[in-house]
């Protein structure tokens, strides 16, 4: 499935940009992860969180939305 | 329709006076609190922060601030509450949060105060780029 993935703070640096359309074959959360980890390897030794339809989920979590985003350590406040 | 609590830049002292004025006509409050977050000038490595750059996932954002308020109204006794969150360049020693709780009575507004804030540190998801008086940065974390 195609999924729009949305990248912030240092998570985008890293990305070099802020959303992008990311084709999909796998099924859980950890599977997407293992994927951006081969599209950029740099994300492997950084802290973040997976959010589907704005939503924490966790690696067990199947993919089924197409609105994913990829968040650092939050610094509100 | 979800409040945008977004606002662009620091927030000023005028902003939050206008803010407690406007409660005057609300005759049912006896307490109100107010939380203000501040930027500070952080010494890293004999470096200084001078700015905080907050971005955020403003949909999920906006969605978490709602269901804060939620939570915090079915929690406490309160009358209202307003919450306002900078986004873009607030420089140390400007006002980066503004959380406003009124009740008819004090000790409902210490405890909502609290959780409130606590709530917003922990799950809403606002980045902050400190910028340092050379340009140079670092991201910030909420401990």
């Amino acid at each position: 499935m195609r999924l729009t993935i949305k990248y912030f703070g240092q998570i985008a640096e890293i990305t070099q940009c802020s959303e992008e359309e990311f084709e999909f074959s796998g099924m859980k959360v950890s599977d997407l992860r293992e994927a951006l980890f081969l599209k950029y390897s740099k994300l492997t030794n950084k802290d973040f969180q997976i959010a589907q339809n704005q939503e924490l989920v966790s690696n067990e979590t199947e993919i089924t939305a197409t609105e994913i985003a990829l968040l650092p350590p939050f610094a509100g406040g | 329709m979800k409040k945008n609590v977004f606002k662009e830049g620091a927030i000023s002292s005028q902003f939050i006076a206008d803010s407690i004025a406007k409660h005057q006509s609300k005759t049912g409050i006896g307490a109100h609190n107010i939380f203000l977050g501040q930027v500070r000038a952080d010494e890293v490595n004999v470096k200084v922060v001078s700015a905080i750059e907050y971005t955020a996932y403003e949909e999920m954002a906006n969605q978490k601030f709602h269901e804060i308020r939620e939570a915090a109204f079915d929690k406490f006794d309160l009358n209202c509450m307003h919450i306002y969150h900078s986004i873009g360049k607030v420089n140390t020693g400007e006002i980066c949060l503004f959380v406003f709780v009124s009740s008819p009575r004090r000790k409902e507004v210490f405890s909502a105060i609290e959780f409130i804030v606590e709530e917003i540190k922990a799950h809403v998801p606002v980045f902050g780029k400190e910028i340092f008086e050379d340009e140079s940065y670092q991201w910030k974390v909420n401990k």
